[in-house]
């Protein structure tokens, strides 16, 4: 045959690819859906969960979709009771909580709620076969046990007044839960809970799908469905918000900053005691003299990290304590002041050398400063840090690195860290700072050692007295005034854009929580999507 | 033949899971951090140690090797540490999707590869065959991944006309057939225009030659047409050695596909490995690299079978 046909054949076949192009070009984009049903919220997150069994550690700060705790927190994160019918009753040693179950409460495959689940929950949780990373929050149980069908005892080995902010973890049902591996059983992918949703797809690395449980305790959910889609990166969560493919996410401060402008969409700003700090070992010369302490805490510039890093969203930190928090001891904020911080030193006897670089008997005032490699936001905290602290004359040398990396040099190298827990001061501060725990994990990274503020720490735990707490940790941000155990820098807001056609019963649209350094999956205005009404 | 390839293979395939765990073992990454995640942050070492003996990496290379390979052997593929469930339920609810995005890809590449080749090599040196043979050089060099994100800044955020991840719509819970096929056509598009350069050159160079060899020509000079020359003669052996290169473009394939898949959040065994390898889940990733090795060896002896199939004078055992 001919070249002729052969070209014939050749078009035949370019035809066809380029109509299969062209078709699948014009099949219509149903992935747009900005004016969908309202019944349906579609939310982008940065972050997934390893497993869904609340025995591994799932929604233990509370606020999980799928189950419920005990108690739960209210928008201003004061506990309410949930699967209890009030709040517990507590002996007057501080040792003994009793709960009240609330009745009629079904799982969603339809089995009753029982003090059972409960025990069978707890303890499954602090056995030593259980692979649960977050156990250490329960060290205060001595033990648990059922009194009746509706009444569950908690014995501590110590009164541990924030106890009962522990028991807002969910609750899994023994009749699934307890008759497979807890490790790697189905439970950990399929949940079934009391919670206000289903989860009926977890499709890993893409998304969570849930659907309203229609005999919820709390009420039948408004919005009928509700998927987590997990973007990991920022841009193409934004993009994908823009296109509306999305009705809400999470968005770094600049991102969030291009959506101010948009009519249909609303940027809410939750409050949190997400910290970022830099350690200061105290097996290190420099970071350890206390003269270099006190100096650090007084020359970092916080305000302009505020305004130049998180573009204004959030505060200068003084200590795991937020300043707008009750339990922020007044009067501890301490002001940018390089004269005074050059002052401690040259007292001290760091005296400056020709490179501008103090020394001290020999000793180069020079550390190693660390952060997470590709943390954008750590990095820009490193960077900013050890510009103010060479203005001092303190050199710290930033490097990045995985925590592979990091974690054997923590000993003697500053890393920058971060973390934050809203539920009680009890929670951050004797993690940070209680000598006990100094250099275990990553408890008390700097092994910081002030007898002072460790009576002060185990005080405030063990008495439910709210002023006596609040005296507690009043001395220990005072303490941490004169001898810095880390140098905290900021305290960060976290920025979301959601849709504006939902609002929440009494307010004007969606509400946050304080939030903690997670981004858990129920952070968020989402935090209560079950409470959720379209706008009329 | 069959059979002692199959031999063969055992020992290639008890290397290679060894090395696996030999590799992963003197990595620097903690299995034990990689399992807790954020919440070892403020486990206590107590805590982390207990845990590490749970995982049983407390147990030194030898050991736990042992106890995976006697393990496999009696089915039991161990359970999966960074996905908390058993191996072979990992691997089961995944596979399915990445060989449907491969399969799709291939068949696309091998196709779309010949024709374009056979077309280079009938007007060789050509305006068509200078085009062709440019792009694919240009494509050979571009990494898989690379071409996604293009392709995704193309088609899903300028034209807007194709879903730039996932297996179904973002908001909906059910898969249904008219979603996924939609929601492969950018990954298996991708995936198979990185694979197509290697066809299209090889199928060029292989008819090229076949024109210019004896029983072409002595054909053409029989006065057959110039459609059966190229169709009948110098296609059927100018194809032979795409037949090889079938076999070896699988471990490129796998490869390949683990970069799409990421790019496109398709959920398939790539994202799986991934994981596998950064948390250093052993019994997932000798499961997983079994798999592969087993993939490229099948691969070859595909080939081969195919080679001595198309022509008679390669002895099957030779």
């Amino acid at each position: 045959m001919s070249a002729r046909s052969i070209r014939g054949v050749a078009a035949a076949a370019l035809a066809t690819t380029l109509a299969l192009g062209a078709a699948a070009c014009s099949t219509p984009s149903d992935g747009t859906g900005a004016a969908g049903p309202k019944d349906s919220a579609v939310v982008g997150i940065a972050y997934e969960p390893d497993s869904l069994s609340p025995l591994l550690g799932y929604g233990k700060d509370g606020n999980s979709k799928i189950f419920d705790g005990l108690l739960t927190h209210d928008a201003d994160m004061k506990l309410e009771p949930a699967l209890a019918a009030k709040l517990p009753e507590i002996s007057d040693d501080g040792r003994t909580y009793t709960y009240t179950l609330r009745k009629g409460v079904e799982f969603s495959d339809g089995k009753p709620f029982t003090a059972d689940d409960v025990v069978f929950t707890y303890r499954t949780i602090l056995d030593a076969k259980t692979n649960n990373a977050s156990k250490a929050e329960l060290d205060a149980i001595r033990s648990v046990e059922k009194k009746d069908d509706h009444t569950v005892v908690f014995h501590l080995k110590y009164p541990y007044a924030p106890f009962a902010e522990r028991t807002v973890l969910p609750i899994a049902p023994e009749h699934i839960a307890g008759k497979q591996d807890v490790n790697n059983g189905s439970f950990t992918t399929h949940p079934v809970g009391t919670g206000p949703y289903v989860l009926t797809r977890w499709s890993k690395g893409e998304k969570l799908t849930f659907k309203a449980n229609p005999h919820y305790w709390g009420g039948a959910p408004e919005v009928k469905n509700f998927t987590m889609a997990i973007i990991k990166d920022d841009d193409v969560r934004a993009t994908r918000l823009r296109s509306g493919d999305l009705d809400g996410a999470i968005l770094p401060p600049n991102l969030a900053a291009a959506f101010k402008s948009a009519q249909d969409k609303k940027t809410y700003t939750a409050k949190t005691f997400d910290y970022r700090n830099v350690t200061l070992p105290s097996a290190n010369p420099v970071t350890g003299a206390k003269a270099v302490r006190r100096a650090l805490d007084l020359a970092v510039d916080r305000d302009a990290m505020v305004k130049g890093i998180l573009n204004g969203a959030g505060k200068p930190a003084y200590g795991p304590v937020p300043t707008d928090s009750p339990w922020f001891a007044k009067g501890t904020e301490r002001p940018h002041d390089l004269k005074q911080a050059e002052r401690i030193l040259d007292d001290a006897g760091w005296k400056k050398g020709p490179d501008g670089i103090r020394k001290k008997g020999g000793q180069r005032a020079s550390f190693t400063l660390w952060y997470l490699s590709g943390d954008k936001l750590r990095q820009e905290h490193a960077l900013a840090f050890a510009s103010d602290a060479k203005k001092a004359g303190i050199e710290a040398k930033v490097e990045s690195g995985t925590w592979e990396v990091i974690e054997p040099r923590m000993k003697h190298d500053a890393v920058l860290a971060g973390g934050g827990s809203p539920a009680d001061p009890d929670f951050d501060q004797y993690l940070l700072l209680h000598s006990s725990l100094a250099g275990d994990g990553f408890n008390n990274m700097s092994r910081y050692r002030n007898e002072k503020i460790d009576r002060a720490l185990v005080d405030a735990r063990r008495t439910d007295d709210h002023d006596r707490r609040k005296a507690g940790y009043d001395t220990v941000q005072r303490a941490l005034e004169k001898d810095p155990a880390y140098i905290f820098l900021t305290h960060i807001d976290h920025l979301y854009v959601v849709d504006d056609k939902w609002r929440v019963p009494g307010e004007k649209g969606l509400t946050t929580q304080v939030e903690p350094h997670d981004h858990g999956l129920a952070s968020g205005p989402w935090w209560n999507v079950e409470d959720w009404q379209p706008k009329k | 033949m069959t059979g002692r390839r199959a031999l063969l293979a055992v020992p290639v395939l008890l290397a290679v899971t060894f090395g696996v765990f030999a590799i992963a073992a003197a990595s620097p990454f903690d299995p034990v951090k990689a399992y807790a995640g954020a919440a070892g942050l403020t486990a206590s070492q107590e805590n982390l140690d207990q845990i590490r003996h749970n995982l049983g990496v407390d147990q030194p290379l030898l050991a736990r090797w042992w106890d995976w390979l006697t393990g496999a052997l009696t089915g039991d593929l161990g359970d999966s540490a960074s996905l908390r469930a058993p191996v072979s339920q990992v691997i089961g609810e995944r596979l399915g999707w990445s060989v449907l995005l491969c399969a799709l890809a291939f068949v696309v590449a091998v196709l779309l590869g010949t024709v374009l080749g056979v077309l280079a090599a009938r007007w060789r040196g050509g305006m068509f065959d200078r085009t062709v043979t440019g792009a694919a050089y240009a494509l050979e060099a571009a990494p898989p991944f690379w071409l996604g994100l293009l392709a995704v800044w193309l088609f899903a955020l300028k034209l807007g006309v194709l879903p730039a991840g996932g297996l179904t719509d973002t908001g909906s819970s059910t898969a249904t057939a008219g979603q996924i096929a939609r929601h492969v056509l950018l990954p298996a598009l991708v995936l198979a225009v990185s694979q197509l350069p290697w066809f299209v050159l090889y199928v060029r160079q292989g008819v090229g030659d076949a024109l210019a060899e004896d029983p072409v020509r002595g054909a053409r000079s029989r006065g057959l047409r110039e459609r059966t020359v190229l169709l009948q003669h110098a296609l059927r052996s100018g194809l032979l050695p795409v037949l090889t290169l079938i076999g070896s473009r699988v471990p490129e394939l796998i490869t390949g596909a683990l970069l799409v898949e990421t790019v496109f959040s398709w959920p398939g065994i790539a994202a799986a490995t991934v994981q596998a390898a950064t948390s250093v889940d052993f019994p997932l990733l000798a499961a997983l690299t079994v798999l592969a090795t087993a993939a490229v060896l099948v691969g070859n002896l595909l080939s081969d079978l195919l080679y001595g199939l198309a022509d008679p004078r390669v002895a099957f055992d030779g």
